[in-house]
């Protein structure tokens, strides 16, 4: 496919829509216009629905425009899942198109469409999955660990969604109009520069990416902001909860790497959209510096993604080994030590590009070191089960199959981290194995982990255990098949990112590896299905506790699901285990004397700007420049606006509190003489 | 029918999937100690990574909920000797690791000439290494053989157990030259160039591709490798003289034009400088070399002059588009060709051969031999600047 000539088309019509034309839309590409067509039916159906049962006030007022980090923290939730389902369609295409291409087979997608795929998946599962994710535990979890009633600046935490859910609808703009990057996951130049990838969809992607690193950047301030200043009196940095730490490193490290990311496609669309010569060959260009920047960014960047999740695991281990949490100093230090060396690595992700041997081994050795601090952190989950009382609930369940599976990524990860070695590994299979290996089998378990952990919390009734144990097993068994056959390919010196094969020897593997994909295709819609049983079923798994797993951080310390204010009276922290101290203690909750509390209201400001800003990019995007001009100007007339909002909070009276309590308390005696 | 007979044969897959990795079992010496480096240190850590699985499994079963019996600690959370071990086990595992890679990373760097071609069989001061020029082009291969002035596309021979020496780069986008069988990969890419060393020991016939992803045609971007004996390399060369086609400038901008699954291609003679046109990007005529920009560069540049000094761009080579809001596309014209360049220097009687780091002549510049006393030149690049190749700058 060529881009769309744009000779034919008079200057007041090329003014007014760009480059944009009819044949931008993949009008003529069957799969795309399937796929359009049931999103669009999905869409209307959800729209319909919501307009039936008069949601729209409902979901505006309390969800869109709430600045309420619980609420946030769920809708990021709510964006990682429906991307998970994007981003896995492109998975299973790929699968599925590598396991038939073969003996002179084309499979069934041209190149055009298959690179946009893998693309596609690579952007979509790291930037709008992993991410919001993990953001979105951090967001609901971290104020209720730390005793606080919300996070530092709470309509900046709405304004960071939204924009990172603007990201997501730019990246899903593009599978209809136009079509997305066709250069893999980071984009190198000179393959993305404007000579080599004329058309939009590097542009689809670099907007993507400035929109939603907008609000992960701010939401990096925010949290690091809210854990440094609103923790509960008494809870010093070495009595944090160790998710909170983990949620502090990878905040930091957020903060510290996302401008690089920002700065370097901001060079990239320089050259792009004014013929500057960063990254070009020519006029003293060099693609190699993009390479080097994108990786400072890129390799922080999946310590973003782990660390929390290790936080996760040392609170689940904890609690379902009803154990204190072995070493946690040495687990502070080496969550700290981790987040230092991440810098220190990056060029790890390109040896081959012919840096001197020793620069080679200065990176290699330094990736190694990483896996010290990873080592002991893995032994001090294995202390915390000694001598522990270990429930195999589904949170501990994902958590052993992460420690067994993690430890194989780890290790391959190691291997990689030999020069010589990734010389022959490197952007083979066995890369693509690696890295899915520590992504799903330590991020994605330890989400599933924390969502299983966390949502009775969330909304005061657990998962159903029956088809969670369904997913686990699918998504377990599942990964196995369908990654340890593309370690098997790496060693036959197959690479990534091809689409069609020669070699029919190799073909078993790639269908064993789709088998897998199926398995997890299973794993996920079981994981669905858990959670519309678990809905159906919430009364008989109602918990009104609180606290359903005798937990030990202060977030069990409130209701299931916790109120506005989170906590009716700030509580004071003695111990690493607030919580668990408190009850050892005999805490007693107070049930009268509430004071009124002051909390902010909520705005639909976020919502705003962030739709401006996806004008914004399809303006750029397109060419649109009066588009581009006139959402720039309205997103600053929006956000100065916004300064001049001054009615921003509001008092919950006392006697609300005392009748929320009061509420809880009858509940909480009912639990009893039960 | 033909899937269910690939399930069909799926046990005997299974157990022979080991006898076609070609990462294990490769057959040039470079390819081999890095094979060994793979297993040392799979090895290595192993040491660590298997008691971890076992005893994650024996704790988890030991001190489950229902097992009254196991000794049960809820406030145990520190142990000065566990703490010593869980950090030292991991330390002294990655210092033997390090070493390792310290060792075998400057061993086998590629830029490195190699000092055996195996085990046992170091090389030898009269064994000239094989020069090969490799070029990746949107999408397949040029070589070219500097020794025997022949050229092929897709198509790589090299004699065995006689060190090879490649040279390697790219006409448009980055790419990753490699042959499991023989060496480790590196990258190609345009405007730079990498080595690699690298010596094939046994005869066959070996699968090289592209190890980056570089646009449509990649899947198909692949060459043939032949490891063959000294009399049939002389064979296979001899042959490639007879071919008839001739690889000077015009003919190499065609061939630049992509193209996918691209066809074997010999040719019988090559521009000698070709090589290094396509290195420092000014295989088309009138365009400025990067290294001569570089030495006027070097020298404090051309000044305002040199602004002017850029003209359109007119060859199209793929899709070239300027950027949409930005000057059109143009390149750098280079001032003389290096005709015009011989000529002058012939018309100025100086040696044809000037030595290297001779100071630089030309119009507007000071004749050899007659500085002013009293002015100390600026430091002058040598000549060898002006046909140099460009480093890759984070070497």
């Amino acid at each position: 496919m060529t881009p769309a000539p744009m000779s034919d088309h008079s200057p007041i019509i090329h003014a007014i829509f760009g480059r944009l034309t009819l044949e931008s839309l993949p009008l003529n590409e069957p799969i795309v216009v399937g796929t359009f067509i049931v999103v669009a039916l999905g869409g209307l159906a959800l729209l319909g629905a919501i307009t039936y049962f008069k949601l729209w006030g409902y979901l505006w007022r309390e969800w869109f425009t709430s600045v309420d980090h619980k609420r946030i923290g769920i809708m990021y939730m709510v964006l990682g899942i429906i991307m998970l389902l994007r981003g896995f369609s492109d998975a299973i295409m790929m699968r599925l198109q590598q396991s038939i291409a073969f003996g002179g087979s084309q499979g069934y997608l041209d190149s055009h469409h298959y690179d946009q795929i893998f693309t596609a998946h690579g952007v979509i599962m790291i930037f709008f999955v992993a991410m919001p994710l993990v953001t979105g535990l951090m967001n609901f979890i971290v104020p209720l660990q730390i005793g606080a009633r919300d996070v530092s600046f709470p309509f900046l935490n709405n304004f960071s969604f939204w924009m990172t859910a603007a990201g997501a609808v730019i990246v899903m703009m593009s599978l209809f109009i136009g079509e997305f990057a066709r250069t893999g996951w980071l984009a190198y130049p000179p393959l993305s520069n404007i000579g080599y990838s004329p058309d939009v969809g590097v542009d689809y992607y670099i907007w993507a990416l400035q929109v939603a690193g907008v609000g992960t950047l701010l939401s990096g301030v925010n949290l690091i902001c809210t854990i440094v200043k609103m923790r509960a009196p008494g809870m010093t940095m070495m009595k944090m909860p160790i998710f909170t730490w983990t949620a502090l490193c990878t905040n930091i490290l957020i903060v510290a790497a996302f401008p690089v990311l920002t700065a370097v496609l901001a060079l990239l669309s320089l050259d792009r959209y004014i013929g500057t010569n960063f990254f070009t060959n020519d006029f003293g260009g060099n693609p190699m510096m993009y390479v080097n920047l994108i990786w400072i960014w890129g390799h922080p960047e999946v310590y973003i993604l782990i660390l929390p999740v290790f936080g996760i695991f040392s609170e689940v281990t904890a609690t379902f080994s009803r154990k204190r949490l072995f070493g946690y100093t040495s687990m502070v230090y080496a969550t700290v030590v981790i987040t230092v060396l991440s810098y220190l690595v990056w060029l790890h992700h390109f040896f081959t590009m012919g840096s001197g041997a020793s620069v080679n081994s200065f990176f290699g050795i330094t990736t190694m070191i990483i896996s010290i601090p990873t080592g002991a952190k893995m032994f001090n989950w294995l202390f915390t089960m000694y001598r522990g009382r270990i429930r195999f609930e589904l949170p501990m369940m994902w958590t052993l199959a992460f420690m067994l599976t993690f430890v194989i990524g780890g290790m391959t990860g190691v291997l990689l981290a030999v020069p010589p070695a990734d010389f022959v590994l490197h952007n083979s299979l066995f890369l693509v194995a690696h890295f899915h290996n520590v992504i799903i089998g330590g991020v994605l378990f330890g989400l599933f982990a924390g969502i299983s952990y966390w949502f009775p919390k969330a909304f005061g009734f657990k998962l159903d255990p029956f088809w969670g144990k369904m997913s686990f097993w699918f998504w377990v068994v599942g990964f196995y098949f369908a990654f340890m056959p593309l370690y098997v390919l790496g060693l036959m010196g197959v690479t990534r990112r091809l689409r069609v094969f020669d070699d029919p020897a190799l073909q078993i593997w790639f269908v064993i590896a789709a088998f897998g994909a199926v398995l997890i295709a299973l794993g996920i819609l079981f994981f669905l299905i858990q959670i519309g049983v678990s809905i159906r079923r919430r009364e008989s798994l109602r918990d009104t506790t609180g606290d359903p797993w005798d937990g030990r951080t202060l977030e069990w310390a409130t209701s299931s699901p916790p109120p506005d204010y989170n906590f009716a009276f700030t509580p004071v922290v003695h111990d690493n285990d607030a919580w668990w101290d408190m009850k050892n203690r005999g805490y007693r909750r107070p049930e009268s004397d509430f004071k009124a509390i002051l909390m902010p209201r909520n705005t639909g400001t976020g919502v705003i700007l962030a739709g401006f800003s996806i004008a914004l990019a399809f303006g750029l995007i397109w060419y649109i420049w009066w588009l581009a001009a006139m959402s720039f100007a309205g997103l600053l007339a929006v956000a100065i606006g916004h300064t001049f909002n001054y009615a921003r909070d509001f008092r919950i009276p006392a006697e609300t509190i005392l009748a929320t309590e009061t509420a809880r308390t009858r509940l909480l005696a009912a639990e009893a003489t039960r | 029918m033909s899937r269910f007979r690939s399930l069909a044969l799926l046990p005997a897959a299974l157990l022979l999937g080991g006898c076609n990795m070609v990462v294990l079992a490769p057959s040039g010496d470079v390819a081999v100690q890095q094979r060994d480096l793979i297993i040392v240190s799979t090895v290595l850590m192993l040491l660590v990574i298997v008691p971890v699985m076992a005893l994650t499994v024996l704790f988890a079963w030991r001190y489950r909920h229902t097992n009254k019996a196991a000794n049960y600690q809820p406030d145990w959370d520190h142990s000065t000797q566990f703490e010593l071990v869980i950090w030292a086990a991991p330390l002294l595992i990655i210092i033997c690791l390090g070493a390792v890679t310290w060792m075998g990373t400057h061993l086998l760097d590629p830029y490195r000439p190699l000092d055996r071609l195996a085990s046992g069989q170091p090389v030898t001061q009269e064994m000239a290494p094989l020069r090969v020029e490799v070029v990746a082009l949107d999408w397949k291969w040029l070589f070219i053989y500097p020794d025997y002035g022949i050229a092929t596309v897709n198509e790589l021979a090299a004699p065995v157990d006689r060190p090879i020496d490649f040279s390697i780069t790219s006409s448009a986008v980055m790419n990753s030259f490699f042959i499991p069988a023989l060496a480790g990969q590196i990258y190609a890419m345009p405007g730079m160039q990498t080595k690699l060393h690298a010596v094939i020991n046994k005869p066959g016939t070996y699968e090289g591709f592209s190890a980056n992803y570089s646009g449509a045609g990649f899947s198909q971007m692949k060459f043939a490798f032949h490891g063959m004996s000294n009399a049939d390399f002389e064979t296979w060369t001899a042959d490639g003289k007879k071919a008839e086609g001739e690889l000077d400038r015009a003919t190499y901008l065609q061939l630049e034009q992509p193209s996918e699954n691209a066809p074997v291609q010999r040719f019988a003679s090559v521009d000698p400088d070709l090589y290094r046109r396509i290195l420092n990007r000014c295989v088309e005529p009138g365009k400025m070399c990067m290294s001569e920009m570089m030495a006027i560069d070097a020298k404090g540049g051309l000044g305002m002059a040199g602004i002017y000094n850029v003209l359109p761009l007119e060859y199209d080579k793929y899709r070239r588009r300027g950027s949409v809001l930005g000057t059109e596309p143009g390149y750098v014209a280079s001032i003389c060709t290096p005709e015009e360049a011989a000529a002058m220097m012939a018309s100025r009687s100086l040696p044809a051969s000037v030595p290297a780091g001779a100071p630089l002549t030309g119009s507007g510049l000071r004749l050899p031999g007659t500085i002013v006393p009293g002015f100390t030149p600026a430091r002058v690049p040598s000549l060898s600047l002006l046909t140099g190749e460009r480093q890759p700058t984070n070497s």
